[in-house]
């Protein structure tokens, strides 16, 4: 095998070189040729290509992006964008790093292996800040429920999901399942992960100190992952182009739950100067962004990498995203005791390199150079687009199409076929089915997971200290208007957020979709962007981070834009947590909010006419954090409370009947279908046994109340209008997702006598 | 009273052991795989999660752990010894528990609350409960369908070593119902739901897995 050298590469400057199926464009390709004086080897042009990727260097959003930096300094920030992940201040010495981030375009490839290393990915970004990943949720979306290839996609997704958090010992406290034609060939897979640690004890990635060592420990690197983040999640799927599953990663839980117990003793001794796990874009990421983070340059003998396969070639060990592997700059004295607690936890760990003085990366292979590079040009000065932006030319027709003007139910008994089908949606529908594959109790610390609207968890046993977390991404809404959309999706999380009675804290992202170089899909982007922003800086409420996946689309049809926006609670007193199930008869239902005739975007448009069209309910935000003040001040008072969202109340009392089943004898006005089906924001429900100090503590906040009722018997009954039975209502709820995904009965088969 | 948790590379629900002995009144004592020592413990147990990512087989490999020889030479000696889960499998493997765990019927990792009927309450675990009381306690597994052929199962029931059945649904195909069994001694004893996940009303379903934690108390005390 002959190898491109920097020596060759300046000796042949015509040499043509695979530049485009990189995924490099023409401009791209000249200006690597700038900064180098010289055509790039082999090696360097795989590592360019690679961190030039949207999915590495945000290419196309970073001139958006920037609206999140300019939001005003929040205490509670400890570390901002631009680190693995934000982190916070959460109280008691105690800090909270949280991130979410995509693996779409590897799940619909390979849904299994796909999610699974979505679930290790964020776990490794979040153990890189020095935590303890003690949560994970995920985030997923689906072409129609009832379509053949949903049925593939999303029996493995499930799977993975699981299968990789559970092994890893981490609860998975709840997120989103929703379906849509829009993802039928874009599936969404976001994965959620938080950890806990002291302030003392936050890392980051940077590589400081000349003869300091770089050590890459973890996995053994094979050809698995090759050009993921540039073949596959940089550009629109093809139902023509080759098959990209070798794009994929291949998980290993197992390797991952001892590489974070050995990082976790190794950060309890103080052996490490800066930490990054390898991920999207692996050793070319790893060592050009510490390098490029620290201060001085980098050298590596690439030869001396633990290989699974001998034949991979120098640019692909650079490129590969074999998982479970992390890098680390150690100083001389410490290298020994880093090297004993790897081999404690049987975690491989080798020393490849070390910190230099001057500013450039040299990869060396076998004593030749294969790589020479100013490390700031791969890693933080990649390219920058301002894409053209253009509103979507369909919009004004769309916002026209009111749903108010669709029929309306005329009979009490099709007002309730209306609430089965919302409530019986595959978006509405019991997720037991999904759920009870994951893992919530390991750690013992899971205080509310779904169906709750929040998951809670403990951080400290003593003081009962504890953190909450949202995810939310109405993209009905989001499509209707990007700007609104996004943050009524930012007002759901935090909602659900404040019923579990924390105080919000802190906003991250995963910003899904369609391609970039789509006039009108930029504008969806730049549009959330902004609402995000905007919203954030009414709520006082940082952005910590985020996550972008591009060109979800296939051919040139892109999904309904997908902001997914997660919250940040904490909790002085999990103790003090606000369930959202109805425990008891004889207690008070409470409305808190005001309902407006909104019905666009909403499921009832949605699973009763299959339409989407008008406007997505008003924004008040300022009514969005007087409801969450007041819940704060609640808990006590309430013995339950839920947020108002997709199906409105209708969806939100089968939920809260449903979870003890406990029923209600209810009264909605004069206009029942509104009551039920409207989607008004900042609207929750609680139960209380003193409807007179929560109206009065209401008040005071500003909140409106309705009356709805009292909870108890076994039915849904509003007065004069419809009485809905709990058992046929549960009987349409949990039917759903079974149906459609296969009933996971066990059966006792016999063994054969020996 | 010493109560050792076993980690091996892979443990998960260590930390929640560990927690159920100390809020049961007893001391934890973590204990290593790779070591020869068991640190004075009295009893020991063995925890749930993918000990060697479950390769090869569920508690195969872990049950070749340097320690192990200590924990099985101990319990023919009488220590109490409890598998959860993961450590169930561990125990099968070692052969100090009858049986073997398979993938569920249905080929799903389950996790959900389940309801148990204690059928043997003279064990050194299952002390604290009457025999027939029925508790809940979330059970959570991939691989915890019991078998046996129906002769060992017929020898089993009739010397009454079914410790602990799943009433209410099967959660994964177990041959009769069989949520846990006990060696002869009422010593040694493996389930594969998790008594540590219902120790604190907070953040379980119920405080009925106490019961296992405060059994061995009173009987190491007694």
């Amino acid at each position: 095998m002959s190898i491109d050298t920097v020596e060759i590469a300046a000796k042949t400057p015509d040499d043509e070189q695979p530049w485009a199926e990189l995924g490099l464009k023409p401009d791209e390709y000249q200006r690597i040729r700038d900064i180098l004086g010289r055509r790039p080897t082999t090696a360097e042009l795989a590592m360019y290509s690679v961190m030039w990727s949207e999915h590495c260097s945000y290419k196309s959003s970073k001139v958006h992006l920037r609206r999140f930096g300019d939001l005003p300094p929040s205490e509670a920030l400890l570390v901002g964008i631009g680190e693995n992940a934000g982190v916070v201040d959460v109280g008691d010495g105690y800090a909270v790093t949280f991130k979410v981030e995509s693996h779409n375009h590897p799940s619909y490839v390979e849904p299994y292996q796909g999610a699974a290393t979505g679930v290790g990915g964020i776990v490794r970004d979040i153990l890189t800040m020095g935590a303890r990943p003690i949560a994970v949720m995920d985030s997923l979306r689906f072409g129609r429920a009832d379509a053949p290839d949903t049925a593939r996609v999303l029996p493995g997704v499930v799977a993975g999901v699981g299968g990789y958090g559970n092994c890893l010992g981490l609860p998975n406290i709840g997120g989103e399942l929703l379906f849509d034609d829009c993802y039928a060939g874009n599936p969404l897979v976001n994965a959620l992960c938080v950890g806990v640690m002291r302030h003392e004890d936050v890392r980051l990635a940077k590589a400081e100190g000349l003869g300091n060592k770089v050590i890459l420990f973890g996995a053994r690197t094979g050809g698995d992952g090759i050009g993921g983040v540039s073949v596959l999640a940089s550009e629109t799927f093809d139902e023509h182009g080759p098959a990209k599953r070798p794009s994929v990663q291949v998980g290993d839980p197992f390797t991952e739950k001892l590489l974070i117990e050995a990082c976790l003793e190794i950060f309890a001794a103080d052996l490490v100067t800066g930490i990054q796990d390898l991920g999207g874009a692996g050793l070319s990421c790893a060592t050009s962004e510490l390098a490029s983070a620290g201060t001085g340059g980098m050298h590596v003998d690439l030869d001396v990498v633990p290989l699974r396969d001998s034949t991979l070639t120098p640019a692909e060990i650079l490129m590969s995203e074999s998982q479970e592997r992390m890098c680390a700059i150690v100083e001389p004295a410490k290298v020994e005791a880093f090297l004993a607690v790897c081999r404690k936890w049987d975690v491989l760990a080798t020393v490849i390199g070390e910190v230099t003085d001057g500013d450039r990366l040299t990869v060396d292979w076998h004593g030749e150079r294969i790589v020479d590079v100013p490390p700031r040009t791969v890693a933080h000065e990649g390219p920058v687009y301002e894409r053209p932006m253009a509103r979507p030319r369909d919009l004004d027709a769309l916002q026209a199409d009111d749903a108010a003007n669709l029929p309306r139910p005329t009979t009490p008994e099709e007002l309730q076929a209306h609430w089965l089908a919302v409530v019986a949606s595959p978006d509405g529908a019991d997720k037991t089915w999904v759920t009870e594959q994951y893992d919530r109790y390991v750690r013992g610390n899971t205080v509310l997971a779904q169906p709750d609207d929040a998951g809670v968890v403990r951080i400290d046993e003593d003081s009962s200290r504890g953190i909450a977390l949202a995810l939310d991404g109405n993209a009905r809404f989001a499509r209707l208007d990007p700007y609104a959309g996004t943050q009524l999706n930012l007002a759901e999380a935090y909602r659900n957020v404040a019923v579990s009675g924390a105080t919000p804290l802190a906003v991250t992202n995963c910003l899904n979709f369609g391609s970039p170089e789509e006039p009108e899909v930029m504008w969806q982007f730049a549009e959330a962007v902004r609402g995000l922003a905007d919203g954030c800086r009414e709520l006082g409420l940082p952005v910590t981070g985020g996550n972008v996946s591009l060109y979800n689309q296939t051919g040139d049809v892109a999904i309904n834009p997908t902001p997914v926006i997660g919250v940040l609670g904490v909790h002085e007193d999990v103790r003090r947590r606000i369930p959202t199930g109805w425990r008891a008869g004889g207690e008070t239902v409470l409305l808190l909010g005001e309902t407006r005739p909104e019905f666009g975007g909403s499921a009832w448009a949605s699973v009763v006419h299959g339409h989407l069209g008008g406007r997505p309910p008003a924004v008040d935000l300022a009514a969005e954090r007087r409801l969450g003040e007041l819940l704060a001040g609640l808990p006590g008072l309430v013995t339950s409370a839920h947020d108002l969202a997709d199906g409105g109340l209708a969806q939100t009392l089968a939920e809260s009947a449903l979870r003890h089943g406990v029923g209600a004898r209810l009264t909605l006005g004069a206009d029942p279908f509104t009551t039920l089906f409207s989607e008004s924001a900042a609207r929750a429900v609680v139960t209380t046994t003193d409807p007179a100090a929560v109206r009065a503590a209401a008040e005071r906040a500003g909140v409106a109340v309705t009356d709805l009722g009292t909870t108890g018997g076994d039915a849904l009954v509003v007065d004069g209008v419809l009485e809905l039975g709990l058992a046929e209502l549960r009987a349409a709820w949990t039917a759903t997702l079974p149906a459609l995904f296969g009933t996971p009965e066990a059966t006792v088969g016999a063994v054969p006598p020996s | 009273m010493r109560i050792g948790v076993l980690t091996f590379p892979g443990s998960l629900d260590d930390v929640d052991a560990a927690r159920a002995v100390r809020l049961a009144g007893g001391e934890p004592v973590a204990l290593w795989h790779a070591d020869h020592d068991l640190k004075d413990v009295d009893a020991v147990v063995l925890p749930g999660g993918f000990s060697y990512g479950d390769y090869l087989r569920a508690g195969a490999i872990a049950a070749r752990a340097p320690l192990m020889r200590e924990v099985v030479d101990r319990a023919h000696g009488g220590m109490p010894v409890l598998g959860i889960c993961n450590g169930f499998q561990v125990l099968c493997e070692a052969g100090l528990l009858p049986g073997a765990l398979t993938r569920n019927s249905h080929l799903h990792f389950r996790n959900r609350d389940q309801a148990l009927r204690i059928e043997r309450a003279d064990t050194a675990w299952t002390a604290s409960y009457a025999a027939g009381q029925e508790i809940v306690v979330p059970v959570k597994n991939g691989e915890g369908r019991y078998v046996g052929s129906p002769e060992d199962l017929d020898r089993l029931e009739g010397e009454g070593r079914v410790a602990i059945r799943y009433v209410g649904g099967n959660p994964n195909g177990s041959s009769r119902d069989i949520a846990g069994v006990t060696s002869e001694n009422g010593r040694v004893v493996g389930l594969m739901p998790h008594p540590e996940h219902a120790v604190e009303a907070l953040t379980g379903p119920s405080t009925d897995g106490l019961g296992f934690f405060s059994s061995v108390l009173q009987g190491v005390l007694a």
